[in-house]
């Protein structure tokens, strides 16, 4: 009973939050609320045996890529904008091809026929722990993934800077 | 036990909301964070995935595709700064300089 209370009420703050981002005004509302979201996608993780990833969805999303469009939306001057309409003309458009490929994943949904299970199960998970577990599997199995990831968010550190920074006069 | 079903659901919905969201606003930075929203719902799918079949690849996927979102947002808002810059608004409607 205790779990589907819980999954329930993360599900509906969920998707009420996530309504609610993509509806507001204001922008900085709109990113408060995907604070909350993120929270409680963050509790859902804990909820699956994933404390490492509730963490890390805690640190990087809601504590540094929130402060960042924070930021971002605070350094833009947006009063102009909140004058006009909020949606695009074109959004029944968009509302009914988003209503059209949520109902056709609910179709697939239906159809989903589970493979075989590996071996880490809950006790193992507790054994070892979450995060002893993950770095096993990520420094043997996944480790030129990693690498190539750790060249893509060099890249990223760069290209921001040089797109960001005023042009030098010379 | 909260059954695979309802989490594959509820991941679906947040995905939709998301594509709507991608869709019909006007706000580019809306727009970004919309794409976050979608980023979002693959996750809770795919650690849903691996609770169920107790395999923990689904985790590395995740770890990976935090990072990626991180250096999303990293390079698109650096892009608004920088078209701001050169015009002073974020309506995508306005934003027709490489337009045909």
């Amino acid at each position: 009973m205790i779990p589907q209370v819980i999954f329930g009420y993360l599900s509906v703050v969920i998707v009420l939050t996530s309504i609610l981002v993509v509806t507001r005004k204001n922008v900085v509302h709109s990113v408060l609320w995907m604070l909350v979201l993120f929270l409680h996608i963050a509790a859902l993780f804990l909820f699956l045996n994933a404390e490492f990833l509730a963490a890390i969805q805690i640190i990087i999303y809601a504590g540094a890529m929130l402060v960042l469009y924070l930021f971002v939306v605070m350094l833009l001057n947006l009063r102009q904008e909140e004058l006009l309409p909020r949606f695009t003309v074109f959004w029944p458009l968009g509302f009914l091809l988003a209503a059209g490929l949520l109902s056709l994943l609910g179709l697939t949904a239906r159809a989903i026929i589970r493979g075989p299970s590996n071996i880490y199960t809950a006790d193992v998970i507790k054994q070892t722990g979450h995060l002893g577990l993950i770095g096993r599997v990520l420094y043997t199995e996944y480790l030129f993934p990693f690498e190539v990831l750790s060249v893509v968010l060099l890249v990223a550190i760069v290209g921001a800077i040089v797109i960001a920074k005023k042009r030098l006069k010379s | 036990m909260v059954s695979l079903n309802s989490y594959i659901i509820l991941s679906m919905i947040v995905f939709a909301i998301g594509v709507f969201g991608f869709l019909a606003r006007r706000n580019a930075i809306i727009m970004f964070i919309s794409v976050e929203l979608m980023l979002n719902a693959v996750n809770i799918s795919l650690v849903a995935f691996s609770y169920y079949l107790q395999d923990i690849r689904g985790h590395i996927l995740v770890f990976f595709i935090i990072s990626i979102a991180a250096a999303e947002a990293a390079i698109g808002l650096a892009i608004l700064i920088a078209l701001f810059r050169n015009k002073p608004t974020v309506n995508i409607n306005e934003i027709n300089i490489m337009k045909w």
